[in-house]
């Protein structure tokens, strides 16, 4: 019978399953950041238990770290979030990428640098963005800290067999579009959420020519479309990035996993309980101009008119939007002026998205009106890229560039937007308040941020060398 | 958990779609390491404004429903983050019931977690409910029924195993544990 790799994994890591139940599903790789699991850890301490298999476990701290002046943690429930969790990996024998630890970064961009994430695998984490993870073809999706705390005592977890859903990526990007722009205009063609009780599978000749970390830029927002977790089946690009890494096998042994990882891809003829489909030839760079990431447009675009929707709430809900991010409808995009650039998080601070940013900015300067940030997603991106000089690229071009951490994503740490400021920028959420209160964010590409930050405004990227030519 | 069957109050209206797990707990209030003690920041930039004065229009600083353990809502309750932070907030506040057309799935999970009763009615339903200017209403899990003062009745559908768990109260990690055995064998099994 022709299977989907999710309906593969999913049969493979069935502990337990009767009628009526929820299937008791395995976990093979257990994901911990600070913010998450505090409450968790104290729930094994009051109920006297142990983590069952610390040897599946692995933690980092990213959410709340600073990405400079680490040595003074000027927040103190920050500090004691940290400390508790440093304090909680040693009594339970858990794995931590510390801030003075090499590995350290973003949990979703650690996971797949050092081979932890690996095709066929089940992986959660207290954060909705492990869809990342899917990528590489494992069922990788996000849980709440009661959940943390089933999987660190019991490395199990109860869960209903979700729906599948194929998104079928047609045709081939065109100069200057992205992933980040695919995975944009199918939560704004589809809405965000299209994926609500679905796993989805990403397939497609536009998706198969992705890099894997184009690859894991799409499936990290898949919950953003209200999918469980969003996959891709792996093929000999996976293989590839996966040959080396610290906890991946060796020699023969690798050669016999790869030929099984293959084999998960899903079966010819397999078939989903749904099928969208986009084309690649159509989507241009994007950006969000509203309060949700389905609240974008092609950059070409103007922000649509409340008049262009019909219901009553979906007008409301526009105006509102509006409202907050101090837009009118009508606009076109490009005349949104900028005054923050973010480069970063788990969505798009891997090594190529830094690259690319930087080839942008090579020789340019930062707009006078724009105070713009680098923060590679782990401290081995940041290795790398200083190994390549990217890094004086940023510098020269009047970035500043920091130490890993979620950043800006999400302001729990020091990167905040003020109120009232438009940021550009690489993560995943542009709700109210994401970036800090009253911070108004707009969602894109490295490439388009680094544009905005040479402009001071939102750029298309296709025309971004005439503007520099003065045309 | 506190076991959960029959709740009795007046609804709080939040007649709007898509609300994210960002604005029903902001994450500079994510830093603590208890469970407790989220209830007053739920809503938070809704409800208060800069100087930390009650925003008058907003429905949780409506002295009608200040009682209210009932929170009907719109379309796509709970989007966005899987902070448990989100019902943790919820039900800190006072809420045991929330009703909406559709829930987020890690949300709704994390509601199921905490003896929160995530009711899914249809658009109309809900429309028709957050319609009224002070509405009070009786649910009954077991029934699985919401029962309107005017005498409407709404039945909803639930997951049998979830609705066991909410009526019991029951603590779902000692349930696994009873699966040992279970857990044992695939460790062998797969050679884990």
């Amino acid at each position: 019978m022709a299977k989907t790799i999710i309906e593969k994994i999913w049969d493979e890591h069935i502990v337990y399953e009767e009628e009526g139940k929820p299937d008791l599903l395995y976990i093979d790789l257990h994901l911990l950041h600070e913010v998450t699991s505090p409450q968790a850890f104290e729930g094994l301490r009051l109920n006297n238990r142990k983590v069952r298999r610390p040897d599946l476990c692995y933690a980092t701290m990213d959410h709340n770290v600073p990405t400079r002046n680490r040595e003074q943690i000027k927040d103190v429930i920050a500090r004691k979030q940290i400390s508790t969790l440093q304090e909680n990996c040693e009594e339970f024998g858990v794995p931590l990428a510390n801030m003075d630890h090499p590995d350290q970064g973003i949990v979703h961009i650690i996971g797949p640098e050092l081979g932890l994430t690996q095709p066929g695998k089940t992986i959660v984490c207290g954060d909705s963005h492990t869809s990342t993870h899917g990528a590489f073809g494992a069922i990788a999706f996000g849980i709440g800290t009661s959940e943390v705390e089933h999987v660190l005592s019991t490395q199990t977890l109860w869960q209903a067999k979700p729906k599948t859903m194929e998104i079928k990526v047609t045709g081939e990007l065109g100069y200057g579009v992205a992933a980040k722009d695919i995975i944009l205009a199918i939560i704004s063609k589809f809405g965000i959420d299209m994926g609500t009780g679905y796993i989805v599978e990403y397939t497609g000749e536009a998706i198969r020519k992705l890099t894997m970390e184009e690859r894991m830029t799409i499936c990290n927002m898949s919950i953003e479309a209200g999918a469980r977790a969003g996959l891709i089946s792996p093929d000999e690009t996976t293989v590839e990035f996966l040959r080396g890494r610290e906890h991946v096998p060796a020699g023969e042994a690798f050669e016999q996993e790869a030929a099984r990882w293959l084999a998960l891809a899903s079966d010819e003829g397999a078939t989903y309980d749904k099928t969208v489909e986009i084309s690649a030839d159509e989507i241009e760079p994007f950006v969000t101009w509203g309060t949700n990431p389905s609240m974008g447009s092609g950059v070409s675009q103007n922000i649509p008119y409340t008049s262009d929707f019909t219901e009553t709430s979906d007008q409301q809900a526009h105006e509102k939007a509006l409202a907050y991010m101090g837009l009118e409808e009508g606009m076109a995009l490009e005349d949104i002026q900028i005054s923050n650039v973010f480069i970063g998080s788990c969505t798009n601070a891997r090594l190529s998205d830094l690259r690319t940013a930087a080839s942008v900015v090579e020789g340019c300067k930062v707009h006078p009106n724009v105070k713009a940030i680098v923060v590679p997603g782990s401290k081995t991106v940041k290795k790398q890229a200083e190994q390549e000089g990217l890094d004086k690229v940023f510098l020269d071009a009047g970035f500043e560039w920091r130490e890993s951490g979620c950043s800006m994503c999400l302001a729990m740490n020091d990167d905040i937007v003020p109120a009232g400021e438009h940021c550009a920028s690489t993560s995943n959420r542009n709700f109210e308040g994401r970036q800090g209160a009253g911070s108004r964010t707009h969602l894109m590409s490295p490439a388009m941020a680094a544009a905005a930050a040479i402009e001071g405004h939102i750029v298309d990227i296709r025309k971004f060398q005439l503007y520099l030519a003065g045309v | 958990m506190e076991p959960i069957n029959e709740i009795k109050s007046v609804i709080t209206p939040l007649n709007q779609k898509n609300v994210d797990t960002d604005q029903i707990i902001s994450k500079e209030f994510l830093k603590r390491i208890e469970r407790t003690g989220f209830g007053k920041y739920l809503f938070y930039h809704w409800r208060f404004d800069t100087e930390g004065n009650p925003i008058k229009d907003f429905v949780l600083n409506d002295e009608r429903f200040k009682d209210s353990t009932i929170l009907v809502a719109h379309e796509n309750f709970g989007c966005g983050s899987s902070r448990e932070h989100a019902p943790w907030s919820i039900l800190d506040y006072g809420f045991r019931v929330v009703i909406a057309p559709s829930f987020a799935d890690i949300f709704y999970n994390n509601c199921m977690k905490n003896g929160i009763l995530p009711i899914k009615l249809s658009v109309e339903e809900v429309e028709a409910i957050l319609s009224k200017e002070v509405y009070n209403v009786a649910v009954n899990l077991e029934d699985q029924k919401v029962i309107g003062e005017d005498g409407v009745v709404y039945s909803f559908d639930i997951d049998p195993y979830q609705k066991k768990m909410l009526l019991n109260g029951w603590d779902e990690i000692s349930l696994t544990f009873q699966y040992e055995e279970q857990i044992k064998a695939y460790e062998e099994k797969v050679k884990l």
